[in-house]
């Protein structure tokens, strides 16, 4: 039985393209992999690839033949031992008509379901309200800022508790609880023993009442241990108790690399926690973010897991002076607009983003850098309205390539703007190894500034 | 363990009703067990025939307002504590009318209601809950303990030791029991943990108690006392209830790494018989003791019809209910 070989789709919302030239003829032999024909729409040209070998028996429609609709019959195949006589029954004529008026009867009517909710005009959030005209600025470290933000949402509301390894008479690990314990008294910010597990728990247990628990884990790389706590009773409990029960807790500390601490102290969880329904995963880069993001995660009612970064800690961004500065949660930020290539990152990431972005653009590149901000939900909108301008995107992390936070925008770009690509969407990661200890090692590990330069560069086809 | 009181001291409606609640527990899983075997019940059913006492003896000490943490042998746990039947037979059909819309089953019977925090399919995971939530007893001030039931097979877990250890460093408001039945999944308990759960507690300074799991009365008697500690703002307490389970690990385990001898000798423990005897003793009519075997009976079989008529869930639904909807979430 010889096989139709079908006009293909170029995106899931194609119906229609332009048969532009067949590289084949009637007669010839191909091989599965074979480029058969060229097709065009008005974003992009795609070679059409044999799926099975066999002889061009017939060409249905020929090339240069405008608005061929998706699925229609382009030609026929015969399989060895098949000759023209089992060609009866294919010809141009009995094939459904191009034209997509008539097409209504055909499989190219039946466009698959978007499997996700992204609109397929999406709008660009604007982040330039979130701090209104002339509010006075103030420098600040990011861990003043996350301090600030726990004491701010403490005053407000005597639900909202700290509690995690030395947050207490210690300040803790990293000092980001400074000064809590002397304000908030040792009810509310709580010295727990070395028990992640134990206290993860703990924590979730008391949300279940509607206490607010922030639980620092001195870094996310403890977490681990807590893994379970986190993942099956925090994100699922609401949705396993058919939504009578809620975990309104944070789950906050340094996630990622920081300097030389080697494998066991530098992973960075972004994509991890970012695969489970029912957390929400924030990473700030910015002191502002830091705050107006930790405010918002402390009164969010779902569990969040709150990634910070050591290196940033004692970074200072300017940050505004306002009695309750709360941002959305699942918004990215566009923190550099640009034209021709889009870079998304969150976090530690950021750095390099930007600082790419600055030499890009000393060689005539105009990046767009977005700040993903929350990596679930994703702000996919702002991506996609970005990569529908520049036609290119760069994705800049720190964790590990497989199944990362990258491979997961990649995947939605693939699905949502694939028309609108001029280029391959690329990722820049840390390397698929556990984190090396030696500073010339770790250095080669982790991205850096000059790896996102080079890798936007090859997107743009620029040397 | 506590000496037992004489069980003539105990009122005539207090043995029937410890006696209705225990017989509840086996009839529902009774029926349980027998849906599963018909293919009307799915998965995992990990049934507690034979371990009636242990939860209605506890939870008869408990009041509406405390709280309980459960595992994957739950439904006693859930039942005795006031989970409502038919909603409860819903759940398990996976019907949207179900306690958590069917979307939970057997091991995530929660009901927040009564205080239930849920069945836990993950051994151990449980019980720093039940600390959590006993840490918001505490912080609110609300004379309300909380309990966390777990097995045997649970002693080995690192976090009931890390939740032992900061029950007892933080002096929180609730009552551990273990459910000690000599089986831990498909092993006997003494090639899974070293030492027993009394010693454990003592090494964190928590007081304990030991009782024969198969009676209620010395149960509802041993907990009792302990939770007037508890609520007298003494700390944690441990309770080892020693008991047996019947069925196996879950349904569908024949249990052919048991002794024949130790399956035979299983009906002389049987706590529901051991009540009856003393039913027996005191001389209660036959006819109140058949009366509530008939209520449970009308009871099951109308949870079992209301189970049946119900809806099959709605997806749309269950994924609205993965997060709180807020707005800029």
């Amino acid at each position: 039985m010889p096989t139709e070989i079908l006009m293909p789709a170029l995106s899931p919302t194609m119906t229609e393209g332009k048969l532009a030239r067949w590289m084949v003829k009637e007669g010839d032999t191909v091989n599965s992999g074979d480029v058969l024909a060229e097709i065009e729409t008005d974003k992009a040209t795609m070679e059409v690839e044999a799926v099975d070998e066999g002889k061009i028996g017939k060409i249905l429609i020929e090339g240069d033949t405008e608005n061929v609709a998706v699925n229609t019959p382009i030609a026929v195949l015969l399989e060895e031992g098949e000759d023209a006589s089992d060609l009866d029954g294919f010809s141009a004529s009995s094939a459904p008509a191009a034209a997509p008026e008539t097409s209504d009867d055909t499989p190219a009517k039946e466009e698959p379901a978007p499997r996700v909710s992204v609109s397929e005009t999406p709008d660009a959030y604007d982040a330039s309200g979130e701090i209104p005209e002339g509010t006075e600025m103030v420098k600040m470290t990011v861990r003043e800022a996350l301090r600030d933000a726990m004491a701010e949402e403490m005053r407000g509301d005597e639900r909202v508790f700290v509690m995690g390894e030395e947050v207490a008479e210690y300040q803790g690990a990293y000092k980001v609880t400074q000064g809590l314990l002397d304000e908030f008294g040792a009810r509310r910010v709580i010295d727990t023993p070395i028990t992640e597990h134990g206290f993860a728990g703990v924590g979730v247990g008391a949300a279940f009442h509607g206490l607010r628990p922030i639980v620092e884990f001195m870094t996310f790389n403890f977490a681990m241990q807590a893994i379970d706590q986190i993942v099956n009773s925090a994100a699922k409990t609401r949705y396993m108790s058919g939504g009578q029960m809620e975990s309104p807790i944070v789950f906050r500390g340094p996630n990622g690399a920081a300097s030389r601490v080697a494998a066991q102290h530098s992973q960075c969880y972004a994509s991890w926690y970012s695969h489970v329904p029912g957390l929400i995963v924030i990473a700030p880069h910015t002191a502002a973010d830091a705050k107006g993001l930790l405010k918002a995660a402390i009164r969010n009612p779902n569990p969040v897991i709150f990634l910070e970064n050591e290196i940033l800690y004692g970074q200072s961004f300017e940050v505004p002076v306002l009695d309750d500065f709360v941002l959305p949660i699942g918004k990215a930020k566009i923190e550099r607009s640009g034209d021709d290539v889009t870079i998304v990152s969150f976090g530690m990431g950021m750095r390099y983003a930007l600082e790419a972005a600055e030499k890009l653009a000393e060689e005539g590149i105009s990046a767009e850098v977005i700040d993903l901000r929350t990596i679930r939900p994703m702000d996919m909108e702002t991506v996609l309205a970005s990569v529908r301008k520049t036609n290119r995107c760069v994705t800049v992390e720190e964790g590990w390539p497989q199944s990362g936070v990258g491979a997961e925008i990649t995947a939605q770009i693939m699905h949502h703007a694939f028309d609108y690509l001029d280029a391959p969407v690329l990722r820049v990661s840390g390397k698929d190894v556990p984190m090396p200890y030696a500073a010339n090692l770790e250095k080669l590990a982790l991205p850096h500034t000059d790896e996102v330069v080079a890798v936007a560069k090859s997107v743009c086809y620029r040397d | 363990m506590s000496p037992a009181k004489s069980d003539n001291s105990v009122p005539k409606s207090r043995l029937l009703e410890f006696y209705e609640q225990m017989l509840l527990v086996r009839e529902a899983e009774n029926r349980l067990s027998k849906l599963f075997a018909d293919g009307e019940v799915p998965g995992f059913i990990h049934l507690s025939v034979g371990q009636e006492a242990v939860c209605v003896g506890v939870t008869s000490a408990l009041k509406r307002e405390d709280t309980l943490a459960s595992n994957h042998r739950g439904h006693g746990h859930a039942l005795s504590k006031g989970v409502e039947l038919n909603s409860f037979f819903l759940e398990i059909m996976g019907k949207e009318e179900g306690i958590c819309g069917g979307r939970g089953g057997s091991m995530h019977v929660a009901d927040m209601s009564v205080g239930m925090l849920g069945a836990n399919g993950i051994v151990g995971a449980g019980i720093p809950l039940a600390v959590g939530s006993a840490l918001a007893h505490q912080v609110r001030e609300n004379g309300a303990i909380a309990a966390a039931f777990f097995g045997d097979g649970a002693l080995a877990e690192g976090v009931l030791h890390e939740s032992f250890n900061l029950a007892a460093l933080w002096k929180l408001p609730i009552l551990f029991v273990c459910e000690n039945n000599g089986w831990s999944e498909f092993s006997p308990t003494d090639r899974q943990f070293g030492a027993n759960v009394r010693e454990l507690a003592g090494v964190f300074g928590i007081p304990s108690d030991y009782v024969d799991g198969d009676d209620v009365l010395d149960v509802h008697d041993a907990a009792s006392d302990l939770v007037t500690a508890i609520r007298a703002g003494e700390g944690p307490r441990v309770l080892e209830c020693v008991t047996h389970r019947v069925r196996g690990h879950f349904e569908g385990d024949s249990q052919k790494y048991r002794a024949e001898d130790e399956m035979n000798s299983l009906s002389n423990h049987d706590p529901i018989a051991k009540l009856e005897s003393v039913i027996s003793k005191r001389r209660i009519p036959k006819k109140e003791v058949a009366a509530i075997r008939e209520k449970i009976d009308a009871k099951i079989n109308a949870a079992v019809e209301a189970g049946r008529a119900g809806n099959a869930p709605d997806f749309d639904r269950a994924q609205a209910d993965v997060y709180t909807a807020v707005r800029g979430v």
